[in-house]
């Protein structure tokens, strides 16, 4: 497979501010990429090196075969790029902003308008296609500008943070696209900090954190770096929770973990369901009283704990409001 | 749906023109596109045209009639200052194009015409044209105001057509230097303010509302080579006004060619800049 997205070595400082830290990374013709990483990490600075819109201070980059820093001009004819925050005129209307940015390609007038109806009637914008921008929620401004990025159908995107702040009807309509997109071949490297979204879409993971990559693979390599399945168990009384463990142990034969507190004991559980059965029978033949009882699969944030030492900033459901800074 | 997408091998690339082939087309569009958001946004219309023409008319009213200023002739301060007051509008030009590529950056719109296939002077000279237009709206508005308030420009019209081209040119090169306001500073508002603070000093260190003679021997040095004082005495010039005084150092004496240079120098100087800033925005 050939690399369309590539970067070796990249670096770059703003002042005596590290933002990239020699940043490798590859994405091969028709997969999707994920950049996971905190705010911070260096996602966006990465994406604004392969995009033609910074030069970094050392390294190299190209976008299907071509360098993009002898050659910025040439990429921007094979990229779609869609910023962190929507880039949408809003004194224009929505048909407006596509058949300006099909112009800018260089498509002719008639082939822009085209262009721009499908789009709109793709994104569900049809009928706000006649409205200034500033009337459109977040929700539709993000697809527009997602619109926006696919005028002429590059073989190349750069997404950054495509779903922040959006509401779930967005979000999934969003999700949909980029699924639409991979499935054609389209080459895509977005950028994400909610692990479920990197997870969902994309075929590789590329961790980053503090300008480096820190980890990369698909996202079932990175659980098998954070560890296998382990069973949960929560206790009634925190006064039986140390015989409890020693059943735990006895039955897996492994070493189990106690969390006082939270009165969970977690333990390695290498035969899956099987040793939940087991260590429930065992549990209730002794009459242990158990409130829960579950096989925990790690997900990518056990992977970013292990991997940075801190937790990822964006667990769970992402926020509501846009504008990170 | 599948048809809307690229497959691998069969994207619409786009045609590959010179940067010279593009620069034109694209320069256009970033005009109309320009255009259209001035014609939505109504403050534009206070800021060129309501405020400038108040301006004027308190001139004209309150201060002329008022007070009798040392140094301006038999036909008074009204043929004094409506010159001033036309060449003052044009200077908003700066302020005008450094808003509007400020929010631009805020926006990101900058960043995306930055990884479009666009000749990249496009998208500033398409700024710096339709403010052009919009400076030429404005101008004759103006003249309309003093017109209506009875100032008559005592010259052909040929002439006369050349202070407004020369005002217009005046206004094309003072855009690039809002442009590269607009691409130096952080946000909308220091735009706005760094585009007009300079305003006021450039425009009263100048003959265009006071007669230089009046002012100190140190300022007159200032304002007989301020480039304001050479538009405005240029302007003075081709309307035949009585007030033109061509008393002081070579751009008073000469003041048309004086304005063109300064015009051209000005122009020369700030649109490269600008064009190279924003190929090296990194931010």
């Amino acid at each position: 497979m050939r690399a369309l997205i590539s970067a070796h070595g990249l670096t770059k400082s703003f002042g005596d501010k590290p933002a990239l830290n020699g940043v490798d990374l590859e994405a091969e013709a028709g997969t999707v990429l994920a950049l996971l990483g905190p705010n911070g990490a260096g996602k966006t600075t990465t994406v604004r090196v392969l995009t033609t819109l910074l030069r970094p201070d050392a390294g190299r980059a190209f976008v299907a075969g071509v360098d993009v820093l002898r050659h910025p001009g040439k990429v921007r004819r094979l990229i779609g790029v869609s910023g962190q925050y929507a880039a949408i005129d809003d004194y224009l209307t929505g048909r407006e902003n596509l058949e300006m940015v099909g112009q800018f390609y260089q498509l002719k007038l008639q082939e822009a308008k085209r262009r721009a109806r499908e789009l709109l009637k793709w994104f569900e914008l049809s009928d706000a296609a006649n409205r200034p921008a500033k009337t459109y929620s977040g929700g539709m401004r993000r697809r527009l500008d997602l619109a926006a990025t696919l005028v002429v159908r590059p073989p190349v995107i750069f997404l950054d943070e495509p779903t922040t702040g959006l509401d779930p009807h967005s979000r999934l309509m969003l999700w949909n696209a980029i699924a639409a997109l991979a499935e054609d071949g389209t080459t895509i490297l977005l950028t994400t900090q909610y692990l479920e979204e990197a997870d969902r879409l994309s075929h590789k993971i590329v961790v980053v954190d503090r300008g480096q990559v820190i980890a990369s693979g698909t996202s079932s390599d990175l659980k098998a770096q954070a560890g296998g399945q382990r069973v949960e168990v929560i206790v009634h009384d925190r006064a039986s929770i140390d015989a409890a463990a020693r059943v735990l142990s006895s039955v897996t034969g492994s070493e189990a973990e106690i969390d006082r507190p939270a009165r969970k004991i977690s333990i390695g559980a290498d035969r899956g369901v099987l040793t939940l059965a087991d260590v429930g029978w065992e549990l209730g033949k002794r009459d242990f009283e158990v409130d829960d009882m579950f096989l925990r699969r790690p997900t990518l944030d056990d992977v970013f704990l292990r991997l940075t030492g801190h937790a990822s900033e964006a667990t769970g459901a992402p926020p509501k409001s846009g504008k990170a800074s | 749906m599948p048809e809307l997408f690229a497959r691998t091998g069969d994207s619409v690339e786009p045609p590959s023109y010179s940067e010279i082939a593009r620069a034109f087309p694209n320069t256009w569009v970033m005009i109309k596109r320009n255009l259209r958001t001035m014609m939505r946004t109504p403050e534009v219309f206070i800021f060129r045209f309501i405020q400038p023409g108040i301006f004027l008319l308190l001139l004209f009213y309150v201060a002329a009639g008022a007070i009798k200023i040392q140094g301006t002739g038999t036909t008074g301060y009204r043929d004094f200052v409506i010159p001033g007051v036309l060449a003052q509008s044009v200077t908003f030009a700066t302020a005008s194009a450094a808003v509007g590529i400020a929010d631009d950056m805020s926006k990101g719109m900058v960043n995306r015409f930055r990884t479009l296939p666009m000749s990249s002077p496009a998208f500033l000279a398409g700024r710096a044209l339709a403010d052009l237009l919009q400076t030429t709206v404005a101008l004759l508005a103006l003249a309309g105001v003093a017109l209506a308030a009875g100032w008559r420009a005592n010259n052909d019209a040929v002439s006369v057509v050349e202070a407004f081209l020369l005002l217009i040119l005046a206004s094309f090169s003072m855009s690039w230097i809002g442009a590269l306001i607009g691409l130096s500073v952080r946000t909308v508002e220091a735009a706005s303010s760094a585009g007009l603070i300079w305003v006021f000093p450039l425009t009263f260190v100048s003959s265009a509302f006071i007669p230089v003679q009046t002012m100190p021997a140190w300022l007159q040095g200032i304002a007989y080579w301020n480039p304001f004082t050479a538009i405005v005495q240029a302007c003075r010039k081709l309307f035949g006004s009585p007030e033109f005084n061509n008393s002081g150092p070579w751009p008073i004496q000469h003041p048309v060619p004086a304005a063109l240079l300064w015009s051209l120098v000005i122009l020369v100087i700030f649109a490269p800049l600008a064009v190279r800033r924003y190929q090296k925005i990194d931010r």
